[in-house]
């Protein structure tokens, strides 16, 4: 039986039909979600896209969190369900508290469009299983507020219970804390991640390459593992 | 108290303010005769409107017949001229409608908002076709790239491309960044846009059907952007430009995206029989177009319009400029429909008229008639100017000029300077602003010659390119219109797509000045006959007049767009060079030819003498060539040459991938010519070995020039007995440019 796998769409949205894309090269049944419904139509995994929802105009994802779908993410994210944030996405999960945190404007106040070069660092979760720990790969970023924000002891604690899932490696594009690009929950389940691995599924779009996929495939696996 | 219909016929010789308005004596006479009585203050706002050069085309309609008239015989144009944007069938059951529009006036006034809201206009004319937007594209030009008010302009009209059109989620894939002390203080802000539909989804804008609901969608009307075309689109500034920030729009590009996703689904809903843009000149221009389309007569009740301030008047709601609005026809029977798609996407959606019998435009507020005029004479029937042309007196001595000396060493060295030349230099400070790759369809965007973009799983694709040389077109306004046409359509060729269609943006100063209204005819003279020889004709477009600070005019601008087709877009063919061991091939022939050329700008602030010669028959042949070498899989490479010559183009190239190049230049002309003349009608291609003789025996037999200037190889450019510089130096050179004047890079703070 084929995975299926939603994709939320707030007002806003932008990236959706992208990740529905990325979805379906994975080879999964793509389940285009509403934010206004808080069925999940019993998806086997949620990918939050990014974009801008709302309009962003209060605090980026602070809208969002309050649509009847987030009630049930965040309900069913704490059953195991995987959830994967993508930038807006990420700001989300975070404004939930389902990952701690927050995004903030990049440091040098401009939106940043370029393939980004990161590290891998915990192949511990659903949608990072099928890389290989330390793995280097470039998929694209493009945000105006990507800079990772948390309290120091936060950010201790990510990093000693082995919850960031991927770094910045060379220039860090938006002042994240510890060159953060992704973390992850202690379950392993949810992830947030400000670049965009939806944007590196194909060879022929964009010049970042196919190194995206790795993260929708990796779910794929985690669900016929369980 | 309301100026009403019923108070113009009792006080007729009311004294009234046309002229601040910026309407001429016989104008205003023309009015009054259209009605048979002084217009109420509304109707003289909305005549002062509809009839500047703005709306009305008044001085260029004469000569953009031609674009008509010469048009080449296409089975692809399925909307021409006339219509919010023209479209054009690709196949499989698919259209493409796209167009250029300027946004300069606004942007010099307030940056951010103004380039902002020019994204916002062009999107709304693609979507009022049927299409949904996918891509935008911006040609820019500015003062001296050094110059400190360029600080001030620069960065907030790249901050508000982007920000619109990355809020939108529409990639932007090329454009144009030029400098150049003309544009000083008339900055120009050119936005195109591109959608795609369903052939059957082709939406116009005339509203028929007696008893049929006139809808207003979107945001509500504040007394943003009142005077908009009027006061700032259609009048040289002075020296109080900055003061008029009250007549620039202020942008939410959030209501934009949700009014596209509620019209997207309402068309493919069949619940829309007419469908209106309000831009420029607001829910005059609106309502005057739909009913002048459709030969209705129409009937608005203002006090329905949903208001930001509850104090305006009518004709402040008839001439604001307030964005993100649509006005849709309706039947009576669809409307609850139409009412809750709205709803769903949380668009404000407000029946403020209907149409009717007759043929009289009428509006009331609460119960008083304050417009009663027919709609043609408002969207049709304005004046229209033969203007005067005079050649400009001092074009002979700059035809005349005398180029500086060549150099004849130094040409490494030189070469490091033009590369980082303002006009030359990497944009990446510029286009990492802006998203590229939502929507994941783009094959190919900056810094490729044109930007490629999929439509279709089947592989389906169109390329775009957007150009114009100021320089050029001042020199010789007919072949610089041409020049920019070549270009255009040697970039888009260039990729291995077929050219089928032409936009422009064409910016000139004032219409008023004879000599930048010759400088406009015989541009568009150039155009016209160009777009007949290459077989692509001009499907739609936008004049911008009045681009000049005191008395001074830009250089006359044509920013030509070029519509290409792919059929697959695995075909495309890149700008870089691919791979280490491939032949270097130059199509085409290099002439000395300096003339406007970046190095007599860039090194000497020269401007004279002749531009490169066109030959157009010449250009299509070399599109062929490239074409076909794409198609067979033949081609690993192909770049453009323009400015800057082919040194630029082996720069380009080689920092694509970080692949050099070892270059022997032919005998004959001196390297500095070889290396830096702009002839046109040329292109860089590298080919595998395997396929060098196929390659070359087809131009042979195709009569194309093609000469083997050298291959590609290692980490440094070397021309054999001129230059030899590792690319790392010229990539430092190149990209340093910009950050050292706007700002660092992301991440390089």
């Amino acid at each position: 039986m084929t995975a299926r796998i939603g994709v939320v769409t707030f007002p806003g949205s932008l990236d959706d039909r992208d990740a529905q894309r990325a979805v379906r090269l994975a080879g999964a049944e793509p389940v285009a979600l509403w934010h206004d419904d808080a069925d999940l139509q019993g998806v086997d995994a949620v990918v939050l896209p990014g974009g801008f929802s709302y309009g962003d105009y209060l605090r980026c994802g602070a809208i969002a969190r309050f649509a009847p779908a987030m009630g049930s993410v965040v309900e069913q994210a704490g059953r195991g369900l995987p959830v994967l944030g993508i930038c807006n996405g990420f700001q989300v999960l975070c404004e939930s508290h389902l990952l701690p945190g927050a995004l903030t404007r990049n440091s040098h106040l401009h939106f940043v469009n370029r393939d980004q070069r990161l590290r891998i660092e915990s192949t511990d979760s659903a949608w990072t299983s099928g890389y290989d720990a330390g793995q280097e790969i470039v998929i694209p970023v493009k945000n105006g507020e990507g800079n990772y924000v948390a309290s120091t002891a936060e950010l201790d604690r990510l990093e000693g219970e082995g919850l960031v899932v991927a770094r910045y490696l060379g220039s860090n594009p938006n002042g994240s804390a510890r060159d953060i690009a992704a973390i992850r929950n202690e379950r392993g389940n949810v992830v947030g991640i400000m670049p965009h691995p939806e944007h590196a599924v194909e060879e022929l779009i964009g010049t970042a390459g196919t190194d995206g996929l790795v993260f929708f495939t990796s779910v794929l696996k985690a669900l016929v593992a369980a | 108290m309301t100026d009403t219909v019923e108070l113009a016929a009792k006080d007729p010789d009311l004294e009234q303010p046309y002229a601040e308005l910026g309407l001429k004596d016989d104008e205003y006479a023309a009015i009054r005769e259209v009605l048979g009585r002084r217009p109420t203050q509304t109707e003289l706002a909305m005549y002062s409107i509809m009839w500047s050069e703005h709306c009305s085309y008044k001085s260029s309609k004469v000569h953009l017949r031609q674009f008509g008239t010469k048009a080449p015989a296409s089975d692809r144009l399925l909307v021409g001229m006339g219509e919010n944007a023209g479209v054009v069938d690709v196949g499989e059951g698919l259209a493409v409608t796209f167009k250029v529009e300027s946004h300069n006036h606004p942007s010099y006034v307030e940056p951010y908002q103004g380039a902002a809201t020019g994204i916002g206009g062009i999107v709304r004319d693609i979507l009022t076709m049927g299409a949904r937007p996918v891509l935008v594209m911006d040609p820019l030009r500015f003062g001296d790239a050094d110059h400190p008010d360029t600080k001030r302009v620069l960065p907030g009209i790249v901050a508000g491309i982007g920000g619109y059109g990355n809020c939108l989620g529409l990639p932007n894939i090329g454009g144009e960044v030029v400098f150049d002390p003309s544009y000083q203080g008339n900055p120009l802000v050119n936005a195109l846009c591109l959608g795609v539909m369903p052939v059957e989804r082709i939406q116009l804008s005339a509203a028929r059907g007696v008893g049929n609901v006139v809808v207003l969608l979107g945001a509500k009307t504040g007394r943003d952007g009142i005077g908009g075309v009027s006061v700032l689109a259609s009048a040289t500034f002075d020296e109080d430009g900055p003061a008029r920030r009250p007549s620039v729009q202020v942008g939410d590009p959030f209501m934009e995206k949700l009014l596209i996703e509620a019209c997207l689904e309402m068309y493919d809903a069949r619940l829309v029989e007419g469908i209106q843009d309000l831009g420029g000149a607001g829910l005059t221009c609106a309502l005057t177009e739909t009913s002048a389309a459709g030969r209705s007569g129409m009937r608005a009740y203002l006090e329905r319009v949903p208001l930001r301030e509850a104090s305006m008047e009518p004709h402040e709601i008839l001439a604001s400029e307030s964005q993100e609005r649509m006005l849709a026809i309706v039947t009576p029977a669809n409307l609850p429909e139409v009412l809750a798609i709205a709803r769903k996407w949380g668009v404000l959606a407000t029946a403020i008229g209907e149409v009717t019998d007759g043929d009289r435009l009428v509006v009331t507020w609460h119960d008083e008639v304050v417009v009663d005029v027919p709609p043609g004479s408002l969207a049709d029937d304005g004046p229209v100017y033969e203007r005067p042309l005079s050649r400009p007196a001092d074009l002979d001595a700059l035809q005349s000029a005398v180029l500086p000396d060549y150099p004849t060493d130094g040409l490494g060295d030189l070469l490091l300077r033009m590369v980082a030349s303002p006009n030359l230099c990497s944009r990446r400070w510029v286009v990492e602003q802006y998203d590229r790759i939502v929507l994941g369809d783009t094959v190919l965007a900056w810094p490729e010659d044109a930007g490629v973009v999929r439509l279709s799983e089947s592989g389906l694709g169109i390329a775009l390119s957007t150009d114009g040389n100021g320089r050029y077109t001042r020199l010789d306004p007919y072949a610089g219109a041409q020049l920019a046409l070549a270009e255009a359509y040697r970039n888009v060729a260039a990729t291995g797509a077929v050219p089928i269609a032409v936009t422009n943006c064409l910016n000139f100063g004032s219409p008023e000045d004879p000599e930048v209204m010759w400088q406009f005819a015989e541009a568009t003279r150039g155009l016209a006959d160009g777009c007949q020889v290459m077989g692509t004709p001009v499907t739609g477009g936008n004049v911008s007049f009045y681009n000049s600070t005191a008395d001074v005019a830009i250089n006359p601008t044509p920013v030509i767009g070029v519509l290409g087709l792919l059929d697959d877009v695995a075909r495309r063919t890149p700008m870089g060079f691919q791979a280490e061991g491939e032949s270097i091939l130059l199509l085409g022939e290099t002439r000395d030819e300096l003339g406007g050329s970046e190095w007599a700008w860039a090194e000497h602030r020269h401007l004279g003498g002749r531009p490169p010669v066109v030959d157009l028959e010449r250009e299509k042949l070399l599109g062929e060539v490239l074409v076909s070498g794409s198609r067979d899989g033949m081609l690993s490479s192909a770049h453009d040459l323009s400015d800057g010559g082919l040194a630029q183009a082996l720069v380009e190239s080689a920092l694509s991938k970080g692949i050099g190049a070892r270059v022997v230049l032919p005998a004959g002309l001196d390297p500095f010519v070889q290396l830096f003349s702009e002839s046109a009608g040329r292109c860089l291609v590298t080919v595998p070995r395997s396929e060098e003789l196929r390659f070359t025996e087809m131009c042979d037999a195709r009569g194309l020039p093609c000469t083997r200037i050298g291959v590609t190889d290692g980490e440094a450019l070397d021309v054999q007995d001129v230059l030899s510089l590792p690319l790392d130096r010229i990539r430092a050179a190149h990209e340093g440019t910009l950050p050292a004047l706007f700002g660092p890079l992301a991440g390089d703070a």
